[in-house]
């Protein structure tokens, strides 16, 4: 202290100042990313649904809403919306109820369990355009897996690729393939939390198995139903890897799904106006859907 | 724990347990577990054995489980039909570089957040995790039109850069750094450690299980990331082996499934034995905020 005191005022000042240095040297290049990489991006996107660009000329053109009133008047919008919605409805609903069924088979105390949960998580890791070329060959109408199992049950194999009917119970049959894993170790970890008093006193209450599911299970694991909705909404309305491999968004624009329009739109066809104005329809879309989903649903969580 | 399983009658315990191994009962769920087990593994061997197969093998009918002869040069040809080898490179460079940066990012960003004073932490931290509401598909024609004009179309930093901003991983490592026993952090101050000996010597080696769980995630994400070096590279010298794989189908399109069987076969071969080697640490990672929300 008496050492302290006897230094001059003018470092102490700066040595007092030090930390605040180094918060700002610390924090400085990851905010900078993400001002430069995400927020600015975000807002970019939405000025550039206001022109006609090409990704190339150095002009762009101020259209104002007209991008907005073509893309709202357009049939092929409202069918590609339909896809999204199709496409998430699926994936999320078959996700959750299989990645529960599974949760609560491996909450039993069956062996093996643990390598169980190995190989169902296992898919969820690997990189979606394998995965999607892989399955590619499986849905093979003639040669692949699926056409080989069908044989053996008389069904002859349906075209999955070539046919719109088929192509997207074909995407959603692979995507929930891959992330059904993930959905299963998340309700598996909230089963393992569920205090085991409580099924014993639904026990004594003389509650058989269904109830016990119905009035104990399913209530203690609404936090992770939130949690799972929200983010498999989230990642299912984003998917392009599976559905890019797999389709194009075709046959006939059957698979093709927002994100996949913005792709097409900048990238391949060169219409930035039009790309943006989806992108940006896209984002209110799910800002707006996990809003109404904290604002609604999660009152009706229990945070035991 | 201990005391509420000892409280527990004697006999319903035993009885637990007589159900936990009668093995009658569990059949029908052993069944279903199975078939669950065989629905995610079957497509995996599928490809194992697509991939030793001869063209004509794959084109008869009916299937062949089991190949004839395994046909290794699948994999020679895989290698040399499209540059590969330079794809695989290139994955990993940008793997490592990507995952490298991510990690220093987070940890500096957390360390900042919750060791370092700051006016107003928590609105810095709502603007680094408000981050995560930003669907990256809306980012990518204003983050390619930048790239572009900066000249970085075709090379690494142009793939590595714009994914270097970390809003999970600070996540992450801010609920680690939090977690840490505030004794100890204390008495590393009053010893007069500087910020930097205390996050490199005290901090860091604390928190090993979670940077571990970090640097995975994010070693996995970036190894299968496909729609970003998709949109910035368009030549051999730069795309990765998720890019690169799609133009082995391409290339050897519907004629040659085993070949291209092969290449999927090695392109997913490196992140599966991580998982496998590490995948406590990758479920954990991957499935944080769940429960504590």
């Amino acid at each position: 202290m008496a050492h302290a005191a006897t230094r001059p005022r003018a470092p102490r000042e700066i040595q007092r100042l030090i930390p605040y240095a180094l918060f700002i040297l610390f924090i400085a290049p990851n905010i900078a990313l993400l001002v430069l990489f995400t927020y600015r991006p975000l807002v970019e996107s939405v000025r550039l649904s206001f022109y006609d660009w090409d990704l190339i000329s150095p002009q762009k053109t101020w259209v104002g809403f007209e991008n907005y009133t073509d893309y709202f008047s357009d049939p092929t919008s409202r069918y590609i919306i339909r896809n999204t919605l199709v496409f998430t409805a699926a994936t999320v609903g078959a996700t959750m109820a299989i990645g529960l069924g599974l949760a609560l088979l491996l909450n039993l105390q069956l062996r093996a369990r643990n390598l169980a949960r190995t190989v169902l998580f296992a898919p969820y890791v690997l990189g979606g355009a394998a995965i999607g070329i892989i399955w590619l060959f499986i849905f093979d109408p003639r040669f692949g897996l699926v056409s080989a199992l069908l044989d053996r049950l008389g069904i002859p194999s349906p075209n999955w690729y070539n046919d719109p009917n088929w192509a997207m119970p074909m995407v959603i049959i692979v995507y929930t393939w891959k992330n059904l894993g993930y959905a299963t170790v998340i309700y598996l970890a909230g089963l393992q939390t569920i205090p085991k008093d409580l099924y014993e006193a639904a026990r004594v209450d003389g509650a058989g198995a269904w109830s016990r599911f119905w009035h104990v299970t399913l209530p203690q694991l609404s936090p992770m139903t939130f949690f799972l909705l929200v983010t498999t909404m989230l990642s299912s309305m984003q998917a392009f890897d599976i559905i890019s491999v797999m389709t194009a968004g075709g046959p006939l624009d059957a698979t093709k799904t927002m994100v996949y329009q913005v792709y097409e739109e900048a990238f391949v066809r060169f219409r930035v106006g039009d790309a943006s104005t989806v992108a940006t329809v896209l984002f209110f879309i799910l800002l707006g859907a996990t809003l109404l989903q904290v604002r609604f649903l999660e009152r009706r969580v229990n945070y035991g | 724990m201990t005391t509420s399983e000892l409280s527990l009658p004697v006999r319903t315990r035993r009885l637990a347990a007589a159900r936990s191994l009668l093995p009658l009962r569990a059949i029908p769920a052993y069944l279903l577990l199975l078939l669950a087990v065989v629905i995610i593994v079957l497509p995996l061997t599928w490809m194992l054995t697509a991939s030793l197969k001869t063209r004509q093998e794959i084109y008869t009918l009916p299937v062949s489980w089991v190949p004839e002869t395994f046909r290794w040069q699948n994999y020679r040809q895989a290698w040399t039909a499209v540059p590969f080898e330079r794809f695989f490179i290139n994955s990993v460079v940008t793997t490592i570089a990507g995952s490298g940066l991510e990690l220093i990012n987070g940890v500096l960003t957390a360390y900042a957040l919750v060791f370092l004073p700051f006016p107003k932490k928590n609105l810095i931290f709502l603007f680094v995790i408000a981050a995560l509401m930003v669907p990256f598909q809306v980012t990518i024609i204003p983050n390619y039109v930048l790239v572009a004009d900066l000249g970085w179309v075709n090379t690494y930093q142009g793939i590595v850069i714009p994914g270097a901003a970390v809003a999970f991983g600070a996540f992450l490592m801010r609920q680690q750094f939090l977690s840490l026993p505030r004794e100890v952090i204390e008495a590393a101050r009053i010893d007069g450690a500087g910020h930097l000996r205390m996050l490199w010597s005290i901090v860091l080696p604390m928190s090993r299980p979670a940077l571990v769980t970090f640097a995975l995630i994010s070693i996995v994400a970036k190894w299968n990331d496909y729609l970003w070096p998709l949109l910035v590279t368009n030549n051999d010298q730069h795309m990765t082996l998720p890019v690169g794989l799609t133009q082995l189908q391409h290339s050897e399109g519907s004629s040659e499934w085993g070949v291209v069987m092969a290449g999927a076969v090695m392109v997913i071969t490196p992140v599966l034995a991580v998982f496998l080697w590490a995948q406590r640490h990758i479920v954990q990672g991957l499935t944080a905020g769940s429960v504590k929300g």
